[in-house]
C-alpha cells in the first residue's frame, strides 16, 4: 500500500479519537518535555490537564487531520498556517519534532493493534514532511 | 550524576520486572529498521531484509534484540552509575561495531512506542518521562567513549 494511502488508512480507523489523541499527545508534550510549558506562559495553568491544554491539544489536532487531506502537496496547503507559527507564534521548529514524537506514542498507546510499523513508518514520514511545511515560511 | 527520586527507581524497575524480553526486544529493533531504514547498514550479515515483512520474521534479528534489550538490565541494576557502567559497551560500539550514535535514539524512540503500545492505562505521561529519561541517559553513556 503507498504510504500516503496508508496514512489516510489508518487516519479512518482513528479520526472518531481525535480530539482525544491530540490532548493526550499535548498533555504528554508538556510533561515529558518541561521546556515546552514555556510557549504557554500566556496560560494561567500550564498543568496538562488544563481546560487550556486540552483544548489546545484538539486545536492542534485539528489542523494534523485537516494535513491529511491535504496530503498531497502540504507545502501550499499549510501555507497561512506556516506564516502563523513563522510570524505570530514563532515556535522553534525543533518543537514539531518533539510534537509529533508525542501524537506517535499516543497513537501506539491507544491502537496497539493497528499502529503497526508500517502504519509508524508511514505516519513518521507524514508528520515529518508536516513539520517541514510548516517551517517553510520562516525563513 | 543524574538524580532518580524513589518514584522513579520504582516505575523503571517496575518495567523491566514485568517486561517480556522475547516479544518487546525483538519487536522494538524490527521497528527501528523499518521506521528508519537506514539503520540496516549494519544488519548486512542477517540475513534477507528486503521489506517489513521479511524483517518481522527474521530469526536473526530477533535474536539480538533479545539481546539488545537485556543489554539495559545492567542500566536497571545499576541506576546511580550508568555511566561507568556502560563504558565498556561504549567502547565496542564505537570501536569494533562502528555504530553512528545517532542511533541509539532512534532504537530508544522504537522502544518507547512498543512499550507504549504493552503497557495501555499504565503508560501514564509519568510513566513515559521517566522512561524516556532512563533511556537518554544510557543513550549518553553508550556515546561517551566514541572519539
Amino acid at each position: 500500500m503507498r504510504r500516503s494511502q496508508l496514512v489516510k488508512t489508518f487516519w479512518a480507523q482513528v479520526s472518531g479519537k481525535s480530539e482525544d489523541i491530540g490532548s493526550e499527545a499535548l498533555a504528554r508534550m508538556l510533561i515529558v518535555y518541561p521546556q515546552t510549558k514555556t510557549y504557554f506562559a500566556h496560560w494561567k495553568d500550564t498543568s496538562p490537564n488544563s481546560a487550556n491544554a486540552k483544548k489546545h491539544g484538539i486545536t492542534v489536532m485539528g489542523g494534523v487531520a485537516d494535513a491529511v487531506t491535504k496530503i498531497d502537496d502540504l507545502k501550499a496547503g499549510l501555507l497561512s498556517l506556516s506564516e502563523l507559527h513563522a510570524f505570530t507564534l514563532r515556535v522553534d521548529p525543533a518543537n514539531f519534532k518533539i510534537l509529533s514524537h508525542c501524537i506517535l506514542v499516543v497513537m501506539a498507546n491507544m491502537f496497539p493493534e493497528d499502529f503497526t510499523p508500517q502504519v509508524h513508518v508511514a505516519m513518521d514520514k507524514f508528520l515529518s514532511a508536516l513539520a517541514l511545511a510548516l517551517a517553510e515560511k520562516y525563513r | 550524576m543524574v538524580e532518580w527520586t524513589e518514584q522513579e527507581r520504582t516505575t523503571i524497575t517496575n518495567i523491566f520486572t514485568n517486561l517480556n524480553y522475547e516479544d518487546v526486544g525483538p519487536k522494538a529493533l524490527c521497528r527501528c529498521l523499518i521506521v528508519y531504514p537506514w539503520t540496516q547498514r549494519y544488519f548486512g550479515a542477517f540475513g534477507n531484509l528486503y521489506n517489513a515483512e521479511a524483517i518481522m520474521s527474521n530469526p536473526n534479528i530477533a535474536a539480538h534484540g533479545i539481546t539488545v534489550l537485556h543489554g539495559l538490565d545492567r542500566a536497571v541494576k545499576n541506576m546511580d552509575n550508568i555511566k561507568a557502567t556502560y563504558a565498556e559497551l561504549s567502547v565496542l560500539h564505537s570501536e569494533k561495531l562502528h555504530v553512528d550514535p545517532d542511533n541509539f535514539k532512534l532504537l530508544s524512540d522504537c522502544l518507547t512506542i512498543v512499550i507504549a503500545a504493552k503497557l495501555g492505562k499504565d503508560f501514564t505521561p509519568e510513566t513515559q518521562a521517566t522512561f524516556q529519561k532512563f533511556l537518554a541517559v544510557v543513550v549518553s553513556a553508550l556515546g561517551r567513549q566514541y572519539h
